[in-house]
């Protein structure tokens, strides 16, 4: 079939000149083009991360300033979630919710593979498009709809979901104790279907090609680290994104048809179920067989986008390549078995959590690995600080911020008195908010000019790096200690402190004053990456093919987008991504379509 | 009004920003700069803003760290005290590798920039080095992990023999607490039991007839229908019901049937000699009594969705699960009037929170926790009335021979009676 396609491509290609125009709708909107599904992800993408980040914003509000009338909170949700400007204690957990099913699975997996993915995994192999277009296609579609019906959520009479993120029945399943459970968490265990059976669609097309459709010379040893890391993303995504399935699956028949996967027991609103038997600790291992690969679904391409980014930069190769693959495939598979990590108060047996004690430090090695070797890339590199760089090295300190929280949550001892705390909640932003972001925004900087084919602005890249390092660190930073102090989270409010520690309360408002201010200011920040964004893309300066002098495939290919990539034949490669200021070289880069000197060595 | 104005600020920035924008676009074109080219004061400037974000950050941890360090009070637990060393230790190892390589983060950030006529060097890789960056975090990581499993054991195996025994029975949105009396036994419980009387469940002939009883025959004052009046007002042929009352009176019927089934299996198997574990405890609804110095085997149930006991002062959390009977051994080692003492802080109270999102007023849900001495606690102890008592009481001041239904079917609960005034 792949072959086919090849042949179909070149054929199309030689009479390149006689070929018929597109009409809006095959090009722009039914597209099996990946560079135009990878811009369809990418503002979709954008699209409802600033959805996710005004609900954040929203709710914030009430933590700062609890029970007083905000004139914000009532433009955005009205009368019936806000009344006189004070946020409803539902909604509250509504907006919650969906600020982290949007985050994760929407901005992080969807923008970040999605967009990634799809633009660099053909470019960088060299390959005319995605082994099965029609999938891809299918692919986005799926991931539209599904952020439709999110979106759309929002807007029911009985609100969004309201048992967080993770959606734990029964709370999720029973409409009688919160009523976001009702019509809402339907909503959100279709999208999630749909979702998944978007990412699937397009994780089984990155694998395959990957595996079949690089060209000739392109070994898998001198594959960019960035297809690298999509490529093991696309593993862990196959293997653990069909588990959520089943635990939707479970959810479901438990709200609909009156099965006992998950419920057991239960008194609710005076009714006594009837449902015996099940147990709600099943479906968090099940979620968690996902949850925690997503982590790293999440945290991989971020990490593979800032090798490239760091390396062009530094004008040095990759310190310690083959270290760097073995790391992302460690990872890769640790995070399978570590999901328990999750659950050390959950009840379950303590023996199971200290195997996963054990596994989850385990990760800590290949995180650290990778953490050096980017710190001996940048030693004694010639470093340009380009809007991308500046976010890589962004990415390189909260990815040690965050990862080394984790090996105090990871110790299942120290778990019990922080779990479920702010101090989790500053981890996991530190890890994702920050991390995979920065990686996200690194990624969209380098790559703009091959996406639209124009420069983004270089002193705006700036000023925005600046006001979401320091505003997202001032978010992040303080809300470890809020978690210290024993705050747990999704509380609406910490009236309650009032009745047993005056001290503490202080603590917990002052800082949390501290936080909404500062989340303010990097929100507002993300308006100049906006405005940058969509700036650029119609108005900014033509971009030349290769702006940063960088080896990788891509920028061989012509700035003006084609069907097929490439005119004419397909690149063959010689080398791998990373000669850069190689000794013997006339310039501080050496393309891959170069072939070796005599005499040289590869690396 | 308010809005409008909102709107029309935000028009105007916009504008505004074109129009900055628009002479920016021709103040570039004049100097013939290009974004692809960094130049090198912005290059320069870049990297010594690293050094100034890293002092500031750093500038910042370090206060925190003062400042908010040391919130929670010293722990009022025996495994606390452990849990508390530990987390020191961690610290001091994770804040020497953030400090450590986030310094060389920045700091090669600002001394490898880019200089004119210097080429970077060419070292793809090095196998001594990553050795030692894959061996040293591993020893480290061992150290780490057979010190917390250690802990972790400690805190998990089973409770020492005398440990007292109370459960902490959790729902939306309180917290209740049930004291095994002087046998130390706690009595069973099943959901199935639950009745206004019987809040937890408990199983004793008494309750079993009870909630028999109260499947059949509804309240008194008709607030809960009985199976034999939903029977009867399905089959009254005067009686209108819209067709979708009707069926919700027939499901509901349905339900209750299977479940006044399983009832009369349960009291077919019911062992009378238990009822005795049940009658003696303690049910107590307002604030948690401990004795300080004393095991104590904690036991969790929940009555509707997942909540999380978490008593922060004792470094203690478990989650409770309905269906399940989650557990958790402490020994309290402050009392309530100790830790005032060391907080400075008359008015502090322990507390038990709840830190599982479980609804709306999830936020609301504690309860106050009092560490007393014995003679303190057995003060207490005496004015609490045990839940054979007041079950029983309550349950006899029922007058059943009123109702038409249940007349001719009284309990019987004299022998029970006898039992706890043995």
């Amino acid at each position: 079939m792949a072959a086919i396609t090849h042949d179909a491509h070149n054929h199309h290609d030689s009479h390149g000149h006689d070929h018929h125009e597109e009409g809006f709708v095959s090009k722009y909107i039914f597209s099996y083009d990946h560079k135009m599904i990878s811009k369809q992800y990418l503002i979709t993408a954008v699209v409802m991360g600033l959805v996710a980040m005004l609900l954040s914003i929203l709710f914030r509000i009430q933590l700062a300033w609890p029970g007083e009338s905000s004139d914000f909170l009532s433009f955005f949700l009205g009368e019936t979630w806000a009344p006189n400007g004070i946020l409803k204690e539902n909604m509250y957990l509504g907006l919650v919710t969906i600020h982290g099913t949007i985050m994760v699975f929407f901005l992080l997996t969807g923008g970040l593979s999605g967009t990634f993915s799809n633009l660099l995994i053909p470019l960088q192999i060299g390959a005319r498009d995605m082994a099965s277009g029609f999938m891809n296609m299918l692919s986005y579609w799926m991931f539209f709809v599904s952020s439709v019906i999110m979106l759309a959520s929002l807007f029911i009479e009985t609100g969004p979901a309201m048992s967080g993120w993770t959606v734990y029945p029964p709370l999720s399943a029973l409409p009688q104790a919160v009523e976001g459970s009702g019509l809402g968490m339907t909503l959100w265990l279709i999208s999630m279907v749909l979702f998944v059976a978007s990412s699937l669609l397009g994780g089984i097309n990155y694998m395959v090609t990957v595996i079949n459709l690089r060209t000739k010379g392109m070994k898998m040893s001198r594959l960019p680290l960035s297809v690298w890391a999509f490529f093991i993303t696309a593993v862990l995504g196959l293997l653990s994104f069909p588990v959520l399935v089943s635990a939707v699956l479970l959810l479901i028949m438990d709200k609909a048809l009156g099965t006992s996967f998950y419920l057991s027991d239960i008194i609710v609103n005076g009714e006594m179920l009837e449902n015996h038997g099940g147990s709600p600790i099943l479906y968090q291992h099940l979620f968690w067989f996902l949850g925690h690969p997503e982590v790293y679904i999440v945290l991989l391409p971020s990490l593979g986008i800032s090798s490239e980014v760091i390396a062009t930069n530094s004008r040095k190769p990759i310190f310690g390549y083959k270290a760097m693959i073995g790391s992302i495939m460690a990872i890769g598979f640790l995070s399978f078995i570590v999901w328990a990590h999750h659950m050390f108060v959950t009840g379950m047996n303590p023996f199971l959590g200290s195997v996963f004690v054990f596994t989850t430090l385990l990760i800590a090695i290949p995180s650290a690995v990778k953490v050096f070797n980017y710190l001996t890339t940048l030693w004694k590199g010639s470093i340009i600080f380009t809007p991308a760089m500046t976010f890589s090295i962004g990415m390189v300190s909260s990815f040690i911020t965050g990862g080394v929280t984790g090996i105090i949550l990871a110790d299942s001892a120290l778990d019990i008195n922080v779990h479920d705390t702010y101090f989790v909640v500053a981890h996991f932003h530190v890890v994702m908010g920050l991390s995979a972001v920065f990686g996200m925004f690194a990624g969209v900087y380098h790559w703009f000019p091959k996406m639209f084919g124009k420069m983004m602005n270089t002193r705006l890249g700036y000023v925005h790096f600046w006001i979401t390092i320091v505003g997202a660190y001032g978010v992040f930073l303080p809300m470890h200690f809020v978690g210290l102090a024993g705050a747990p989270r999704r509380y609406y409010d910490y009236s309650v402190y009032n009745e047993f520690d005056q001290g503490a309360f202080n603590l917990i408002f002052d800082l949390n004053k501290v936080i909404t201010v500062f989340a303010i200011i990097a929100a507002l920040g993300q308006l100049v990456f906006l405005f940058n964004f969509f700036y650029s893309i119609f108005r900014g300066p033509k971009a030349p093919q290769n702006p940063w002098r960088a080896n990788s495939l891509e920028w061989t290919t012509p700035v003006e987008h084609m069907h097929g990539n490439w005119p004419g034949e397909l690149p063959e490669v010689h080398r791998w991504s990373y000669d850069y200021s190689k000794p013997g070289a006339d310039e501080d880069f050496i393309p891959q379509t170069v072939p070796l000197k005599e005499g040289e060595e590869e690396h | 009004m308010s809005k409008l104005l909102i709107l029309i600020v935000i028009i105007l920035g916009a504008v505004a920003i074109a129009l900055l924008m628009r002479t920016y676009e021709l103040g570039k074109k004049l100097s013939n700069r290009k974004e692809e080219e960094i130049s090198e004061k912005d290059n320069n400037l870049a990297s010594k803003l690293f050094i100034l974000f890293m002092i500031a950050f750093f500038g910042s941890f370090i206060y925190l760290m003062i400042t908010y360090g040391r919130c929670l009070p010293p722990a009022a637990s025996e495994h606390g005290k452990a849990i508390d060393w530990l987390l020191d230790i961690n610290f001091i190892i994770i804040i020497t590798v953030f400090f450590l390589t986030n310094t060389l983060l920045f700091v090669f950030a600002r001394v490898y920039r880019r200089k004119k006529g210097v080429k970077a060097y060419y070292y793809p890789h090095n196998n001594k080095l990553e050795m030692i960056w894959t061996v040293v975090p591993a020893v480290v990581l061992a150290f780490i992990i057979i010190f917390g499993l250690k802990t972790w054991n400690d805190i998990t195996s089973a409770s020492p023999k005398e440990a007292i025994h109370v459960e902490l029975f959790s729902e939306q949105f309180k917290w209740t607490a049930r004291y095994s009396g002087d046998d130390n036994v706690l009595g069973g419980h099943d959901y199935k039991l639950t009745t206004d009387q019987n809040q937890l469940g408990l199983v004793t002939t008494a309750t079993l007839d009870s909630a028999i009883r109260l499947m059949e025959y509804g309240t008194d004052d008709g607030s809960v229908l009985g199976i034999k009046l939903m029977e009867q007002k399905l089959n009254d042929k005067n009686l209108m019901m819209i067709p979708k009352d009707r069926e919700k009176l027939e499901t509901d019927l349905d339900r209750k049937t299977r479940l006044l089934r399983l009832l009369y299996q349960m009291k077919g198997r019911h062992d009378a000699s238990k009822d005795k574990f049940a009658y003696d405890d303690v049910i107590e609804t307002d604030t948690l009594h401990l004795i300080v110095n004393k095991n104590y085997e904690m036991t969790f149930r929940a009555k509707d969705v997942i909540h999380s006991a978490y008593f922060p002062h004792f470094r203690v959390q478990m989650n409770t699960v309905p269906g399940l009977t989650t557990r958790f051994k402490f020994k309290p080692v402050y009392t309530t009037a100790e830790m005032r003492k060391i907080k400075k802080d008359d008015n502090f109270n322990y507390v038990l929170m709840c830190n599982k999102i479980c609804g709306s007023a999830h936020y609301k849900m504690k309860m106050m926790v009092v560490v007393q001495t014995q003679e303190e606690f057995d003060t207490w102890m005496k004015t609490k009335k045990t839940f054979g008592s007041t079950f029983l009481v309550q349950e006899k001041g029922t007058d059943t021979s009123s109702d038409p239904l249940t007349s001719g079917k009284p309990i019987e609960v004299a022998d029970t009676i006898v039992l706890i005034n043995k």
